[in-house]
């Protein structure tokens, strides 16, 4: 379980996180929502440890990761997998090359094992035929699935992803969800979602998180997403034409 | 004067919590194909030039009849150990490698790459420059031998047949006067313009922020720092070594 308490950070004069709580729970799929500059990329990086918040705590199991030592650090990193945003593969190496690196740098595997578990990420990716791509070769949405596929190459217990779905088709969009629900129920991962996507909040939304100018507004599910009585919220979630019509 | 010293505390980035020994050595050899072997065609034919540019020039220049005409090989021997060898050839490489170096790391941080690796508990600043610094403190001297010996072949060349000397002339003034120690300096200054080189330019590539304009402006920042700090140590080293 993460578990996040009183997470604020400004950059300069510019506050973007305001005193942010949350708990996320292992073997769900919980959604940071909010609209563009309210915060959502910092509070995953500071969840992630690339922005140092200015103060609060992230916990993992119980594990405080900011004031934790290096080597501590690195080792709740080891559980960590992550999604970026544009996939952020290495461009000097292969599909396969890309799934294998964490297994390469952070595990003493011999070389046939880390080729199968690499091979068998591809596979629950469906890129097994990609394996020798490079990723200037591969669309948008496979470069997705790599990314996806080198997140959870170590088995990890928590899985990050920060707009999975961006600059995707809505059909490639689906797939991407559903590939990230169906791993976090299989290998009950905690996992965090960064989107400002509808469909994805209705699909996979088991908690969902309401960000408004870098505060906490709203916290539920995506059943309970349409029926709040936050003016911001229902702001941002009837932007959205169709949904507007589905509430008609 | 902040600048310098962030540039300090990166230097120092480079060296903490290191990965594991093995993982450098393949990324070793692949940077000295790129900067050595990659580098090769461009700093031979510069030097090349310039060895025959220095021969013929001196010649021109030289209009009294009392000075022997060997001399003109013993100005492009000195010139091109000296000085034409390793400075040219690192500002040559400053261009080449130094903006190579800004434009992959500053790519690679505006793609996340440089955070991927962080979140998996990677030092990136060890396991991206690192490899590099070593391999161009590897091979900037090897090409500055070879610039050093192609300079003084140009002018060999150039000088024959221009016909403005002999080859037994040109050969008994490589061979007048010649201090070893002129080899040992000009390798000294190059592993320092090296170092110099790899760390400026992945210094501006590792701090990009922003987007593919920013990614230029450090690639430019790189060489034109680069070449700067090659100057500057080029001086300070004359100095001390030299005087």
């Amino acid at each position: 379980m993460i578990t996040i308490k009183n997470i604020t950070k400004a950059f300069d004069d510019r506050q973007i996180l305001s005193g942010i709580e949350g708990e996320f729970k292992p073997g769900e799929t919980s959604l940071i929502i909010g609209g563009s500059g309210t915060g959502k990329s910092v509070l995953l990086k500071c969840m992630i440890g690339l922005v140092q918040p200015d103060s609060g705590e992230v916990m993992y199991d119980g594990r405080n990761f900011l004031t934790s030592s290096l080597n501590d650090q690195k080792a709740i990193r080891r559980e960590m997998g992550v999604l970026f945003q544009g996939s952020a593969l290495f461009d000097s190496k292969s599909v396969l090359d890309n799934v294998r690196f964490p297994l390469d740098m952070l595990t003493d595997q011999p070389e046939n094992e880390k080729l199968d578990r690499a091979m068998e990420c591809l596979k629950r990716v469906g890129l097994e035929k990609a394996k020798d791509s490079m990723p200037s070769e591969i669309s948008g949405g496979m470069k997705k699935r790599v990314g996806i596929a080198r997140a959870i190459v170590l088995n990890p217990k928590y899985l990050f992803c920060d707009e999975p779905n961006s600059g995707l088709d809505p059909l490639t969009s689906a797939k991407i969800d559903e590939l990230i629900g169906e791993i976090t129920e299989e290998f009950k991962i905690t996992t965090v979602v960064i989107t400002h996507d509808m469909n994805s909040m209705m699909e996979i939304g088991e908690k969902i998180m309401f960000l408004y100018k870098g505060k906490k507004l709203w916290e539920g599910n995506s059943g309970t997403l349409t029926h709040s009585h936050i003016d911001e919220l229902n702001e941002f979630i009837n932007a959205n034409k169709l949904i507007r019509e589905m509430e008609k | 004067m902040s600048r310098i010293g962030n540039y300090f505390l990166f230097l120092g980035t480079l060296f903490r919590n290191r990965e594991k020994l093995g993982v450098y050595l393949k990324l070793i050899l692949d940077e000295c194909t790129s900067i050595g072997v990659g580098s090769i065609f461009i700093v031979a034919l510069v030097n090349t030039f310039i060895g025959a540019v220095t021969c013929v020039q001196t010649a021109y220049n030289l209009t009294n009849p009392f000075v022997p005409r060997n001399i003109i090989a013993l100005i492009v021997r000195d010139s091109s150990i000296l000085e034409l060898a390793p400075t040219l050839s690192c500002i040559v490489l400053a261009g080449k490698v130094g903006s190579n170096i800004a434009s992959e790391l500053g790519t690679m941080r505006i793609t996340e790459q440089v955070d991927a690796l962080e979140v998996m508990g990677i030092n990136s600043s060890s396991y991206l420059i690192l490899p590099k610094v070593i391999a161009s403190v590897l091979m900037f001297p090897l090409l500055v031998i070879m610039a050093g010996f192609l300079a003084i072949l140009g002018g060999y060349i150039a000088g024959t047949l221009a016909g403005v000397i002999t080859p037994e002339e040109y050969v008994s003034g490589l061979r007048f006067e010649y201090k070893p120690f002129g080899v040992v300096f000009a390798l000294i200054k190059t592993v320092v313009f090296a170092f110099l080189v790899s760390t400026i330019s992945a210094y501006q590539g590792y701090q990009v922020r922003g987007g593919a304009l920013e990614v230029g402006a450090a690639s430019t920042a790189a060489v034109t720092n680069s070449c700067i700090a090659i100057v500057a140590a080029d001086f300070v080293l004359t100095q001390m070594l030299l005087t």
